[in-house]
């Protein structure tokens, strides 16, 4: 993992993450802080130290909605690695979302 | 609220013009202002035309800006598919008039775990709303969402919302959708947007294709509720009304002449009221087109103009065939006097060529209108669709005072008077019947005037020989109690001149 393909315009966040992921959120509610926090656990337990997180809410910044094709609240995109996977929804079925997001479940194999 | 005793004040729904020729005036102003209107259809019906129309016009004419949400294609390619219509969306996106939002969901890149929203979409409208203050927005087509979506009950509770967050916004929107088996949608959208309908069809009859366009439900207006046909031409959708669902037109006492010196006298010698529509049938080489192209002539030496629609010879044929009857029309035709308008009937479908015919007498304005013949344009329609057209032409030309002029081949034989014709007559202020008839090996012209609606005609089927001179009706001739005509009437005249010059010789 020493090159990292930029594949959009440059983001603030730094390239450097093997996981890089983000989550679309229009203001804070209930579904949206869910989202997060099963997010942050996921993230975690399975892909500790390697993965970066970027929050946008799209009621501060609603042009971004378009790049990424969003329509869905919450909406985690997986801009790395490639090839891009969206999971919808707030995150709550930990299995669903680690195969949406192609992720090798550390530890115990989920039963 | 309090209930008035008196009778309401007329309550007018506010409605936005959409400027697309023709809807306006079947919706009686245009779709119900801030609220969803539903245009649905069937594929390559005119659906995404008819919505990029609405929001080009009320762009450019109506000063209303407008959102184009795509879920089907890419601001790309619509604004290249729209240009076919001489709309240029991305000069109007640049200007800020129109914003244009391609929304796309890959299925196979989506995964869905547990609750979510389509808040995501509100966003992105409500922000093309704000940036140019848009009064109008398209959702073409919102059912696409449902092949990206797989949690239908999360969906429909938003498209629900959406609707209603469209009307508390105030926006004037058109949702398109694709025509379901049983229902008017395949998803039922009908349920969420029901304050106005519109159904687009396209139809093939006998490989003639005809598109059509109906007002299923319109709340709290009164609208046509018929199929109009519709034309996806170069410059947008016209929508042909059937002009007449009044009628009131103005009734115009100034008479023209039909071109023929006889045929005038046999109206009081002044010819056909301005503005009235004329039937001339007859069978094959009866001389129908010689007789509409006299009214052509005469209109075109009275300085008028003139338009004819020829569905049977080419322009340049009927110029060299009418100078053998000594009508030379070319010199009409270069000074913009006279359009001859030639098409084949199989190019088009009957309304269609209505349409075609409206625009064209629209552009052109002429005095007088020729439609050589009618029953040409029937080739694989009903008679009950060439009334329907026919009153719609008719109307449509009185309204502006243009005198019809319409030729029918009948079938063969004197007596085919009304059974096929009797349908449209009814239409007619006058009608001239052209008939030959065999007698004595050989076949004289007739002409008659079977009716003529408010003025004195004359009842005699007269004789009448085609020349380089033109049409000449020959005096009647008619020595005691019976009318001669032909040979008999040249061989009675020399007889009763040898028999006057003889008695006057024996005096």
């Amino acid at each position: 993992m020493s090159t990292v393909p930029e594949t959009k315009a440059k983001r603030k966040v730094a390239a450097s993450a093997e996981w890089q992921l983000r989550l679309y959120v229009a203001g804070q509610t209930a579904k949206s802080v869910a989202a997060l926090d099963n997010l942050k656990r996921l993230c975690e337990s399975h892909l500790a130290g390697r993965y970066e997180i970027e929050v946008i809410d799209l009621l501060v910044n609603p042009t971004l909605a378009a790049g990424d094709q969003i329509l869905a609240v919450p909406t985690l995109v997986r801009k790395f690695p490639e090839p891009i996977r969206k999971i919808i929804g707030d995150l709550s079925n930990e299995g669903k979302v680690l195969v949406g997001l192609d992720v090798q479940p550390i530890g115990k194999a989920p039963s | 609220m309090k209930k008035t005793k008196d009778t309401l004040p007329p309550f007018e729904l506010p409605k936005a013009k959409t400027g697309i020729q023709g809807l306006d005036e079947i919706t009686g102003g245009g779709l119900p202002r801030g609220r969803p209107t539903l245009v649905c259809g069937s594929a390559g019906c005119g659906k995404t035309m008819l919505a990029a129309e609405f929001i080009v016009r009320g762009a450019t004419a109506m000063g209303e800006p407008g959102v184009f949400m795509t879920f089907e294609e890419s601001a790309a390619e619509l604004s290249a598919n729209v240009r076919s219509l001489g709309f240029d969306l991305d000069r109007l996106v640049r200007q800020k008039k129109v914003a244009l939002d391609f929304v796309h969901i890959e299925r196979s890149e989506i995964e869905e775990t547990g609750e979510y929203d389509l808040e995501g979409l509100f966003i992105r409208l409500g922000h093309a709303i704000d940036t140019i203050g848009a009064k109008r927005v398209v959702l073409d087509t919102v059912e696409a969402l449902f092949a990206g979506l797989p949690n239908h009950a999360i969906l429909r509770a938003e498209l629900r919302r959406l609707f209603r967050w469209l009307k508390a916004r105030g926006v004037t929107a058109v949702i398109t959708g694709e025509r379901g088996g049983n229902t008017l949608t395949r998803h039922g959208l009908e349920e969420y947007v029901a304050d106005c309908v519109i159904l687009l069809d396209h139809r093939i009859i006998d490989q003639i294709s005809t598109r059509r366009l109906r007002v299923v439900k319109y709340r709290g207006t009164p609208h046509g509720t018929n199929e109009y046909p519709f034309l996806i031409g170069a410059a947008g959708i016209s929508v042909l009304p059937i002009t007449s669902m009044r009628l009131d037109h103005k009734a115009l006492n100034e008479r023209v002449s039909t071109g023929i010196a006889g045929l005038d006298a046999m109206f009081g010698g002044k010819g056909v009221y301005r503005g009235s529509s004329v039937l001339v049938s007859g069978s094959p080489g009866t001389g129908k087109s010689t007789v509409a192209v006299a009214f052509l002539d005469a209109a075109c030496r009275r300085k008028k103009r003139a338009l004819v629609f020829c569905y049977e010879e080419s322009a340049s044929q009927v110029i060299r065939n009418m100078r053998s009857v000594g009508v030379d029309l070319a010199p009409w035709v270069e000074s913009g006097r006279l359009l001859i308008h030639a098409t084949r009937p199989t190019l088009q479908g009957l309304e269609q060529h209505l349409v075609e015919m409206h625009s064209l007498v629209k552009a052109f304005r002429p005095a007088l209108v020729v439609v050589d013949p009618i029953s040409n344009l029937t080739i694989s329609n009903t008679d009950s669709s060439l009334k329907a057209t026919l009153m719609r032409l008719i109307d449509f030309l009185k309204e502006q005072g243009i005198t019809g002029v319409f030729t029918s081949l009948t079938a063969d034989g004197a007596l085919a008077l009304a059974d096929t014709q009797l349908g449209i007559s009814s239409l007619m202020d006058t009608w001239l019947m052209l008939a030959n008839f065999e007698a004595n090996g050989e076949r004289t012209r007739t002409i008659q005037v079977l009716k003529s609606r408010g003025m004195p005609h004359s009842n005699q089927v007269r004789e009448f020989v085609l020349s380089r001179r033109g049409i000449e009706l020959v005096d009647v001739y008619m020595p005691g109690d019976r009318v001669l005509t032909g040979s008999e009437r040249v061989a009675h005249a020399s007889r009763a001149e040898a028999a006057s010059v003889g008695s006057g010789g024996a005096k």
